[in-house]
């Protein structure tokens, strides 16, 4: 064997065993799932799949309105995501593509905006929603989280490239008003850059876990992650059934992604060596 | 007729300034659902969050004024001092392993001709799954009696140790599913980095003999530096932002020793659950300065040095 052939091997060998540290919680966690608490505290611990995954889930179910909350997750995973397309294209494609008074104003206070931490606002947004009577409504969650300056920021990346002006010139001639030519012009054409968008913005706000943690109040109407860290508070000693709810709630995740993540994968790599 | 494309926009005449102000109402109106939300759910809480901060206020009974006192009591609370060191410490402990580990991956996946696109699958899936259960996970496996790592640690002959029970321990068990979380993510941007520098810069390297460590210091980490300062002011505001690790694996009181108590769990607490609403105001802005204080420092650190300006 060659010395070339040799350092192959012992690169893929490294890049796999990579590979089996980064998919290892998930294994485990099926594993977890699959068998009985009795045998996840054995020593040494049971290493293969069991058959006890039904009765995790029925107890999972027992104890927290699993159903309830994953359609309260996707409710306002799913609105978000549509509005922060619409919303941040929209605006991205007129930044990109005219000019008008107070352009590059606006556009540098969108920028300064990506550097101001969440918790700046917490106490007083928990204020307004109380006002608004919003507390313990998942409007709380999906309204504040409307459009975003990242995304705005990132579209118009991407409009700039792709988009020529002459396109957008040729459109307004023939008569498409400027709505008429971001829907029938720029969005078709950005297909790549929403998909990122899209499945950053779902991932984000399935995940987000502090806000719906402060603002839904009543333990009925909570969101995936706030069920399950009351799940693991009430019942950590049950790994079995805590297991199996992390299980449940990863799932619909691993799905968007396992569709999306060729486009995704692409988009989030050329836009940090592009930014 | 008011929506011009901009390259062909003629500005020959010249309206009244009202008018011509109106006649891009389309485009205002493009943009307001942004500024509209941030003017009402940002900016305004910022602004309340500035004036909180010099008040006293239990979110029931009438705010007072009591100046820099909410400052005063944060400036003399060991708590907020041990938070902070917390969360610079955590910081710390998980991107500087992470940053490594994903530039050592990159340049074997740059390497590797074959399944790349398989590892870089595999390798960003940390980043897409929920935060919460990998936290019960990672708090699972780091468990006392009954975790992956003692029983690991127990056919090794080593004795077992209380991960989630000792300072060093919670900090070990954060900053591993921190880094297990984001190697993969960076690795994929250090990845499109490298593929973005010039061949011949190789080339030249090899014509002029210099072997493979010289031209990884010498060509591939500098050109490479904007990537790197990208990533780091990334993870820079993730880490000083750690709230749902800590808080899902050792609770609100921060664990033993308070030592995964994080600024922003300590933040969490004083406004969400002891009420503290100005007292909480206070320790929010500190956050933004540290934000601010640790781009700034980033900053200087991959631009300042080594460029013309």
């Amino acid at each position: 064997m060659t010395r070339s052939k040799l350092r192959g091997i012992a690169l893929h060998a490294a890049l796999v065993l990579a590979t089996l540290v980064f998919l290892f919680p998930f294994v485990w966690t099926i594993v977890m799932a699959s068998n009985t608490t009795a045998d996840i505290y054995r020593f040494p611990p049971k290493f293969t799949f069991g058959g006890h995954f039904g009765d995790n889930v029925r107890h999972v179910l027992e104890n927290v309105a699993f159903f309830q909350s994953m359609a309260n997750t996707a409710i306002v995973a799913v609105s978000t995501t549509v509005l922060v397309l619409f919303f941040d294209s929209l605006a991205a494609f007129t930044f990109a593509k005219f000019r008008f008074p107070g352009r590059n104003a606006l556009f540098v206070i969108l920028l300064a905006t990506m550097l101001l931490p969440a918790q700046l606002a917490a106490v007083p947004q928990f204020q307004t929603m109380a006002l608004l009577g919003w507390v313990g409504s998942l409007k709380a969650l999906i309204i504040p989280g409307a459009a975003n300056a990242f995304g705005i920021f990132w579209m118009r990346q991407y409009f700039q490239n792709s988009i020529h002006d002459e396109l957008v010139e040729a459109a307004t001639l023939d008569g498409c008003g400027f709505f008429g030519t971001y829907w029938h012009v720029a969005l078709p054409s950005a297909r790549p850059a929403l998909a990122f968008l899209g499945i950053f913005t779902f991932v984000g706000s399935w995940n987000d876990y502090m806000w719906p943690l402060i603002v839904l109040t009543d333990p009925d109407h909570v969101t995936l992650q706030v069920a399950l860290s009351s799940l693991n508070r009430a019942h950590g000693v049950d790994y079995s059934m805590v297991m199996t709810g992390a299980l449940l709630a990863m799932i619909p995740l691993v799905i968007v992604f396992a569709v999306f993540a060729r486009q995704f994968i692409k988009g989030a790599t050329e836009g940090a060596v592009r930014g | 007729m008011t929506v011009t494309a901009s390259v062909s926009a003629p500005r020959v005449t010249r309206a009244p300034v009202k008018r011509r102000i109106w006649s891009y109402w389309r485009f205002y109106l493009a943009l307001s659902p942004f500024y509209v939300l941030f003017a009402v759910f940002g900016l305004y809480p910022m602004l309340s969050t500035i004036v909180l901060a010099f008040q006293r206020w239990d979110g029931l009974s009438a705010r007072r004024f009591t100046g820099l006192d909410n400052f005063a009591f944060l400036i003399k609370d060991p708590t907020f001092w041990q938070a902070l060191e917390n969360t610079v410490v955590l910081f710390l402990m998980s991107t500087v392993p992470t940053l490594v580990l994903a530039l050592v991956l990159a340049v074997m996946l740059q390497s590797a001709v074959r399944f790349t696109n398989v590892y870089r699958i595999a390798y960003f899936i940390p980043n897409v799954t929920s935060l919460v259960a990998m936290a019960i996970f990672f708090s699972s496996i780091f468990s006392t009696n009954f975790g992956l790592v003692n029983a690991a640690l127990r056919s090794l002959g080593i004795p077992q140790q209380d991960w989630l029970g000792q300072p060093w321990g919670i900090k070990i068990a954060i900053s591993t599913m921190i880094v297990w979380q984001w190697v993969g993510y960076n690795t994929l941007i250090y990845l499109a980095g490298l593929q973005a520098i010039p061949k011949e810069q190789y080339e030249a390297a090899k014509v002029d003999g210099a072997g493979a460590v010289r031209t990884f210091f010498s060509i591939t980490l500098p050109q490479l530096r904007p990537v790197v300062l990208f990533t780091v002011v990334m993870s820079t505001i993730g880490g000083l932002q750690t709230f749902t690790e800590p808080q899902v694996m050792v609770g609100n009181s921060g664990g033993t020793g308070q030592s995964g108590m994080t600024v922003v769990l300590f933040f969490y607490r004083a406004a969400f659950l002891d009420n503290d609403y100005g007292y909480a105001a206070a320790i929010a802005l500190s956050i933004f300065a540290l934000v601010l204080l640790f781009t700034a420092i980033n900053w200087r650190i991959f631009r300042g040095r080594g460029e013309d300006r």
